[in-house]
């Protein structure tokens, strides 16, 4: 058996460390978001609704080279950090964690979308004779009946952050330790040809996914008794 | 039965379109070729020269030397490998993956220190040394050298100037010598080393400013090309190789700043 050695362990790290950060930041990002979708009758519901589905169609190189230009010295971004005093984001873990939302965001979005829609009006209708602020309404009952969603949104932001090659190969310029994840860690393996080690990062990582969308399919099955 | 007499008058044009086919199969062949990345615009000129003179067509793969080995060891329909490095093909030959003997140097790579920005490298030998122990940049882009022979030619670069372990916190990488090259040309490193072919056109610098890394402070960086085992058959592989060392070809390698 091969020992996972520092590099790979400093890969792993910091790929969950990735992952837990964007999962938690999308939760909080998508939710309104999701929210907003599926109440508006806004004419920009569509657009916005297929902006937010772009990331899913795209391929991420083509995310990952606009991102980069967009946090380069003379993007918008960059230029607005550098104006800022923060310097560019690409190369950093900040750039990665952002690169990471704008590529899951779809993952986050739809389940909690539809998960709003799935409730449908009359709840609200109910808690809103019953005097609930609109506020209110949201929080204690839109958000607990939606919870299904939102645990869907959060196992599938966070395995697909842990996934995600071509944005980090993009903007991450696989530093050590900084911005070097799971991924791009066997991406470099097996170009140069260090196929065991490759293998054994590899094979724990088509584990972990199937364990992930198995925990996903059980709790579905199970449905609301477990997650209400 | 209806279907007979039909049949056996579209029998005599198919049999002609079929020798017709078999018939240019033998005189103009479709090679598959695989192209180091770094060779990529000088092998677009050579390959339309090529396709000219010999009627033969070509379909050129670009990518990283590391990845085409992986596929020409599982079977990749590649005829002739053109490698960023001389180890891989030394490898394939050895392997029995490759026509033993056809291996040969088709271009010798020169390492070139790049900035987008136009003052920034000024002429002078030291230029180069000048300014990467100034250190006034944050990020230094090269191709991981553990996959390019650039990236581990920057390496030997910054070893040998004794700058290595100063601007290590400063390295980004990319994976090939492409990505490091984007990296500087969207401004995100101010500075890179790079491959001279890919800031060089027509024998003059596209953009910002250079220098030249001195031939002494890297092991040069042979390219070798050989003919793969799917191309063992193919005369239109030999002779594709021999073109690499016809003068037209030579003389476009040169233009991009490779020596030989």
């Amino acid at each position: 058996m091969v020992e996972l050695d520092a590099a790979a362990w400093s890969a792993i790290w910091l790929t969950l460390k990735l992952a837990s950060l964007t999962t938690v930041l999308l939760l909080v990002l998508a939710t309104p978001l999701a929210w907003w979708l599926s109440q508006t009758r806004s004419r920009w519901r569509a657009p916005l609704s297929a902006l937010v589905t772009l990331p899913l169609v795209l391929p991420p190189t083509v995310l990952g080279f606009y991102l980069l230009v967009l946090m380069g010295p003379e993007g918008a971004l960059g230029s607005l950090t550098t104006a800022l005093g923060w310097g560019t984001l690409s190369f950093s873990f900040g750039g990665l964690l952002i690169g990471s939302i704008i590529f899951s965001l779809p993952f986050a979005v739809q389940p909690i979308q539809h998960a709003f829609e799935a409730i449908g009006r009359r709840p609200l209708e109910v808690a809103a004779t019953l005097r609930a602020s609109s506020l209110d309404a949201f929080f204690s009952v839109a958000l607990p009946l939606a919870r299904p969603g939102l645990l869907t949104a959060a196992i599938l932001s966070f395995a697909h952050t842990v996934g995600e090659f071509g944005v980090v190969l993009m903007i991450g310029g696989n530093i050590p330790g900084r911005t070097r994840v799971l991924s791009t860690q066997i991406y470099g393996h097996v170009e140069a040809m260090e196929y065991s080690q490759a293998h054994w990062l590899a094979a724990g990582m088509v584990l972990f996914s199937f364990l992930v969308l198995l925990s996903l399919a059980l709790l579905r099955r199970q449905g609301g008794n477990v997650l209400r | 039965m209806k279907f007979r007499p039909s049949l056996a008058r579209l029998r005599t044009p198919v049999a002609a379109a079929v020798l017709m086919l078999v018939g240019l199969g033998a005189s103009a062949a479709e090679l598959s070729v695989a192209v180091a990345a770094n060779f990529t615009a000088p092998m677009q000129k050579i390959a339309a020269a090529f396709e000219q003179t010999s009627g033969h067509r070509l379909a050129l793969a670009f990518g990283a030397t590391g990845k085409f080995y992986a596929q020409i060891k599982h079977g990749a329909p590649f005829t002739v490998l053109l490698a960023a490095d001389a180890a891989t093909p030394a490898r394939l030959e050895e392997e029995g993956l490759a026509v033993a003997g056809s291996r040969f140097t088709y271009a010798i790579g020169k390492l070139v220190l790049w900035s987008r920005q136009a003052e920034l490298l000024g002429e002078g030998k030291d230029e180069g040394k000048k300014v990467l122990s100034k250190g006034e940049f944050a990020h230094l882009a090269i191709a991981d050298p553990k996959l390019a022979p650039y990236g581990a030619a920057a390496m030997q670069t910054l070893t040998r100037l004794g700058l290595a372990d100063a601007l290590q916190s400063r390295l980004v990488y990319g994976e090939s010598i492409g990505q490091a090259y984007q990296f500087v040309a969207s401004g995100n490193a101010e500075l890179g080393f790079v491959a001279l072919a890919q800031v060089l056109e027509d024998g003059k610098l596209r953009a910002g400013s250079a220098w030249m890394v001195p031939d002494q402070l890297y092991e040069p960086i042979r390219q070798d090309a050989l003919i793969l085992r799917n191309g063992s058959e193919q005369a239109a592989a030999a002779e594709l190789l021999e073109f690499l060392r016809s003068s037209t070809a030579q003389d476009i390698i040169r233009a991009y700043g490779y020596g030989l």
